[in-house]
């Protein structure tokens, strides 16, 4: 091989272990010496060095982002508790030891694919499957908010229009953590964009991308603290419909390469490899991708025309790592020659492995029989989307690339796939004592204000802003809405969506289920139960609406900082087992997955991680979409119930925060107790018992009720003393804030109320108020003479004012 | 009886035509999508249909301005068919987009003149508005489309480019007297509403008009989203199924019948 057409050899046989890693290092490799030892010695058995293109190739191959590297490799963990005992265990595969482990012991029949394509695939009917998938797109919308989330829906798109033969997306789920809005400029460091700038081009650029492509975004959650200025967090997902026998993909030797939708570009060069590294202001802007959602909009109707007429047999999407990765993966088990001239350009210049590489958007590569040659080209041409023939899937396990009639690549598919050495961690988990914050009193003009202060804290408030700029109804399905009120001048948070997907199966009753469960405060202190408070949530949230615990699958979303520091691995190690454990006790199992490591943004030498970040995200079916329910409170007179008992669960809390304390306990889960509270839910709900229904959560028992009082304009009478707590003693405060899991406010008619504590006869369920019928909002205890009162009107202000530019 | 043929015309970026479809389908109506590049080659396939939609989306991504490019390509590929076909009086719509199609290319209000007098142009809160409005139906208007409907509906609207503004105020004058404002934003109880309720800040309120005559429909709320009660908020419908807007869709197919 030789130098040609800007292709170069990189000489690296006789480099010593230091000249490795500058070599890696000067050129966004993001490897480790072990691994550019292995390439070396690959290279030393060829007696020959690599093209620039081949070390790219294995680069983005052996990405942390493509290979999950860390969680998938040695881990050797120590946890230490408050009594300084020691606990040591070593994990070869952390992510197969606890997350796909559930799955597999679970072994539910309805789980159609798990982690093996581009989504995760459950059962939606007998005849068709729905697909979910949720990426993480940090690092781009770092640097470029707008151009980072409008490509990260983009690419979430794109992953359920690659999975299997291709699904139709039905919806969009979005969700943030940033940095405050209203922090100072001068306390932003230097070349970091202001939170409020990230915010608004974040948001334009989902709204933009989504809307355009008209796709709903029904979904979603944003977290505020200020650990995100350098680094905000950024999760895109999408679920689809797949028809059943669209959903196994494979690929024949002889098939041909067709390369479908935009054209390549220099945009998103090394976006695979750089997603490994931490952020700094040298970080190049050119690996931020740029979106086109009408292309994309194009490949989507063509390409489902072409599924429905059988003429490809594989499908994936051009996404981190460009044609390297799409081609690589399809071609793994027969081998691939590309014919790079063919690929699109646009614009001259690009050197060959800048087109081999780049994750230019809007691109899709499928596996087309030779048969269908000319068939599958006027299905594209016909909705004027460009498609090209690349190259063939060969029968020699090899990848070969040719530019201008010279081979510039060729390496064995095997050591591409396989002979990545496995890398070994340490990890580090010190467990922190928790301990019970100093018992709460206040006045109750103080609890009064205490509870508006709560309403309009970030982490609270609502998010209308955000999301009446994306079309939540397009397509016409989305009959559960995020926001929810009783008439249109109101609202209030929704616990989840569900969509009706009547325009695709015709006579349907059934409807999709999407929710969410996040908060990093919880991690802050305790990972473990971070993870496990999220999967809680995003549970109750889906069960709130009316879903069946006996059908909801998850998805996990790792954002961490450097896992190189044992103690930032030992958080992942926690929060993953916190996974297996509670996942398994509700048999709720994982489908599909993603981690994003090295969120760290470095400043004159000083490291910022971010806080350690678990979204859990569920999808369910739902059995008949007319018994499904809204938060707001819907009739004067009716009962309110809490199911689930309230304990003194403070730490990590929005209250906590508020006044300022350090101490408290952060909720545990106790799945046990709450499989049967949200098994009767969905019961009483299946019996139309259930007349609004709401999970407590940031903000605890006083907010949510608040929440379901100003979303329908209706008053409430609340009797504190009724609520039922643990052995711990609470004051009337701690009552109201507590956030604890496992809760849910139920409104019942009077006359349904035997048969709701019939369903309820192995749970908690209290009596703890009633609808009224003024709009006064009212918290009473007796034992401690406290009355608080106000109206739905001022406490709806101060929910909506906060986040309202 | 034979069956009410629909022809939801689409193009790149169009993506509100399945649910348009549904809407029709579910009136009785045989409903399809057609690919504006297959009508450009055969004009004459539009008088098999006896309804033209055009459903909402983002023709070719609203470059320029929404529905700009789509409302040129219109004009000057399938002007003549465009308007022979509004001037036998068949019911045409115009969704959110399609709206936008109509008063660029000067569809409405007048396809007799067929000249751009009014424009559908940004927000007045400069963002994207995805909510349920209050609309109320004129009283004097001739439009085929609004029969049956009580005076104020619910419908959800979801724009960016949605303020309705005349080229002068004679217009508004002429639409008035005219009777071609169809649907005008309101209150709950029929008063001026403001922001939130009055989603964009259009002349008058103005949600929708027709032309003289009544038989095209242009409006920036989507009754294809509000077929069902259930996609209501606060589920309510014209019965336990159904929703208001599919009377909307009714209308006009009762009407070839």
């Amino acid at each position: 091989m030789k130098d040609v057409n800007g292709c170069n050899i990189v000489d690296m046989l006789d480099l010593s272990d230091n000249q490795l890693v500058k070599l890696s290092k000067n050129n966004t490799f993001s490897l480790s010496l072990e691994e550019m030892k292995v390439i070396q010695r690959y290279f030393q058995g060829l007696k020959r060095n690599p093209t620039d293109i081949e070390i790219e190739t294995i680069a983005q191959t052996w990405s942390e982002h493509c290979k999950h590297k860390t969680l998938t490799g040695i881990i050797r963990y120590t946890e230490f508790d408050d009594t300084k005992a020691q606990k040591v265990k070593t994990y070869k595969n952390l992510l197969k030891e606890t997350i796909f482990k559930v799955t597999m012991e679970l072994n539910k029949k309805w789980c159609w694919s798990v982690f093996e394509d581009n989504a995760g695939i459950i059962e939606f009917d007998s005849k068709n499957g729905v697909a979910f998938k949720v990426e993480t797109h940090n690092h781009p919308s770092a640097l470029d908010p707008y151009g980072g989330t409008s490509t990260g829906v983009g690419g979430a798109i794109r992953d359920i229009l690659g999975v299997g033969l291709g699904a139709k997306p039905l919806a969009n789920t979005n969700v943030f953590c940033f940095g405050n809005p209203n922090v100072e400029l001068r306390e932003i460091p230097k070349n970091i964009h202001h939170p409020k700038k990230v915010i608004k081009d974040a948001v334009a650029g989902v709204g933009d991308y989504g809307n355009k492509m008209g796709i709903p975004t029904v979904n979603g959650a944003v977290h505020f603290d200020n650990g995100y200025i350098s680094n905000p967090l950024v999760y895109c997902g999408t679920f689809g419909i797949i028809p059943k026998n669209k959903i196994r993909k494979k690929v024949n030797v002889g098939d041909l390469i067709l390369l479908v939708g935009g054209k390549t570009g220099r945009d998103g060069i090394h976006g695979a490899t750089f997603s490994s590294l931490q952020l700094s202001y040298e970080s190049d802007v050119n690996a931020v991708q740029m979106g086109n959602p009408i292309i994309e909009k194009k490949v989507l109707d063509a390409m489902l025309n072409a599924r429905d007429l059988n003429l490809y047999r594989s499908v994936t999407d051009c996404g981190a790592g460009g044609l390297s990765s799409a081609i690589g993966e399809l071609g793994r088990k027969t081998g691939a020659i590309v014919y790079l001239n063919k690929v699109p350009l646009k614009y001259s210049g690009l050197r060959p492995w800048e087109i081999w590489i780049s994750e230019a958007q809007e691109r899709m590569v499928f596996a087309v029989p030779p048969e269908n040659k000319n068939k599958i080209i006027k299905v594209f041409k016909k909705e004027k989307v460009e498609a090209v023939f690349i190259g063939e899937f060969t029968k020699n396990k090899r990848l070969i690339i040719k530019y201008n009639n010279d081979v510039i690549a060729n390496i064995c598919m095997v050591f591409l796939h396989n002979e990545m050495p496995k890398s070994t961690k340490t990890a580090v988990y010190r467990i922190k004592k928790e301990k019970l914050q100093k018992s709460i009193k206040m006045s109750d003009d103080k609890i009064s204000r205490t509870l508006k202060t709560l309403l309009s804290d970030l982490n609270i408030c609502s998010r209308e802003w955000i999301v009446r700029q994306y079309d939540h109804e397009v397509q016409g399905q989305t009959i559960v809405k995020p926001l929810q009120g009783n008439s249109i001048e109101i609202s209030g948070p929704g616990d989840a969506s569900i969509i009706f997907p009547y325009n695709i199966i015709n006579g349907t009753k059934k409807g999709v289920v999407l929710s969410n469960g996040l908060n990093p405060q919880y991690g802050k202190i305790n990972t473990y139960k971070m993870a496990a408070s999220a999967i809680e949530e995003a549970l109750r949230n889906a069960v709130a609406v009316g879903a069946n615990i006996e059908k909801i699958a998850l998805l996990d979303n790792f954002c961490w900082g450097n896992p190189n520091y044992p103690k930032i691995l030992g958080g992942i190690v926690r929060a993953a087992n916190a996974c297996y454990d509670v996942a398994k006790a509700f048999e709720t199992p994982f489908i599909s997955g993603k981690d994003s490591l090295y969120n760290e943004y470095s400043i004159i030498c000083k490291k910022y991680s971010i806080p350690s970040t678990i979204l859990i995200s569920a999808i369910g079916i739902i059995e008949d979409i007319s018994k499904t329910i809204t938060m707001p409170l819907k009739n004067k007179n009716n009962k309110l119930f809490l199911a689930g008992i309230t304990r003194n669960e403070l730490g990590g809390s929005v209250f906590a925060k508020i006044i300022n304390i350090s101490d408290g306990i952060v909720p545990s889960v106790y799945p046990m107790e709450s499989k049967i509270i949200m098994k009767n839910i969905h019961m009483a709900i299946k019996k139309n018992l259930v007349e609004s229904c709401h999970d407590c959560s940031e903000g605890g028992f006083a907010v949510a009720a608040s929440e379901m009082a100003f979303a329908s304009g209706k008053g409430i009478i609340i009797n504190i003393d009724s609520i039922k707590t643990d052995m711990c003693p609470m004051t009337p405060i701690e009552i109201l804030f507590s956030e604890s899991n496992g809760r849910f406010i139920i409104e019942v008619k009077c006359e349904n109320e035997l048969k709701l504590r019939e369903i309820f006869k192995n749970a908690v369920l209290t009596e703890v108020g009633y609808v009224s019928d003024d709009n006064n909002v009212i918290f009473e205890s007796k034992m401690h003479k406290i009355r608080i009162k106000e109206n739905t009107e001022d406490l709806l202000k101060a929910w909506r004012n906060t986040l309202n530019w | 009886m034979k069956k009410v043929k629909v022809l939801i015309l689409r193009t790149a970026g169009t993506n509100c035509d399945y649910e348009t479809q549904m809407a029709f389908e579910l009136c009785g109506a045989f409903a399809e999508r057609v690919h504006i590049d297959i009508l450009i080659e055969k004009k004459n396939k539009i008088f098999k249909y006896d309804i033209l939609a055009f459903p909402g989306g983002f023709s070719y991504g609203d470059d320029i301005a929404s529905g700009k490019i789509l409302s040129n390509e219109i004009k000057n590929k399938l002007g003549d068919i465009v308007k022979k076909f509004a001037m036998s009086g068949r019911p045409i719509i115009g969704i959110c987009n399609g709206f936008q199609v109509f008063v660029k290319m000067g569809l409405l209000p007048d396809p007799n003149v067929f000249e751009q007098v009014s424009s559908l142009y940004y927000n007045d809160s400069g963002r994207f508005e995805c909510r349920w409005v209050y609309v109320k139906i004129e009283k004097k208007t001739r439009s085929i489309w609004v029969k049956n409907l009580p005076e104020i509906i619910s419908l959800p609207v979801a724009h960016g480019e949605g303020k309705f503004i005349p080229k002068n105020k004679n217009l508004l004058k002429v639409l008035s007297k005219n009777n071609q404002i169809v649907l005008k934003y309101s209150s709950k109880d029929g008063n001026i509403p403001k922001y939130p309720l009055d989603p964009n800040g259009s002349s008058e309120q103005i949600a929708a008009i027709s032309n003289p005559e009544g038989n095209i429909l242009g409006l920036m709320p989507h009754p294809e989203r509000y077929i069902f009660a259930l996609q209501h908020p606060n589920r309510e419908g014209f019965d336990s199924k159904y929703g208001w807007g599919k009377i909307i869709f009714q209308n006009a197919v009762d009407f070839v019948k």
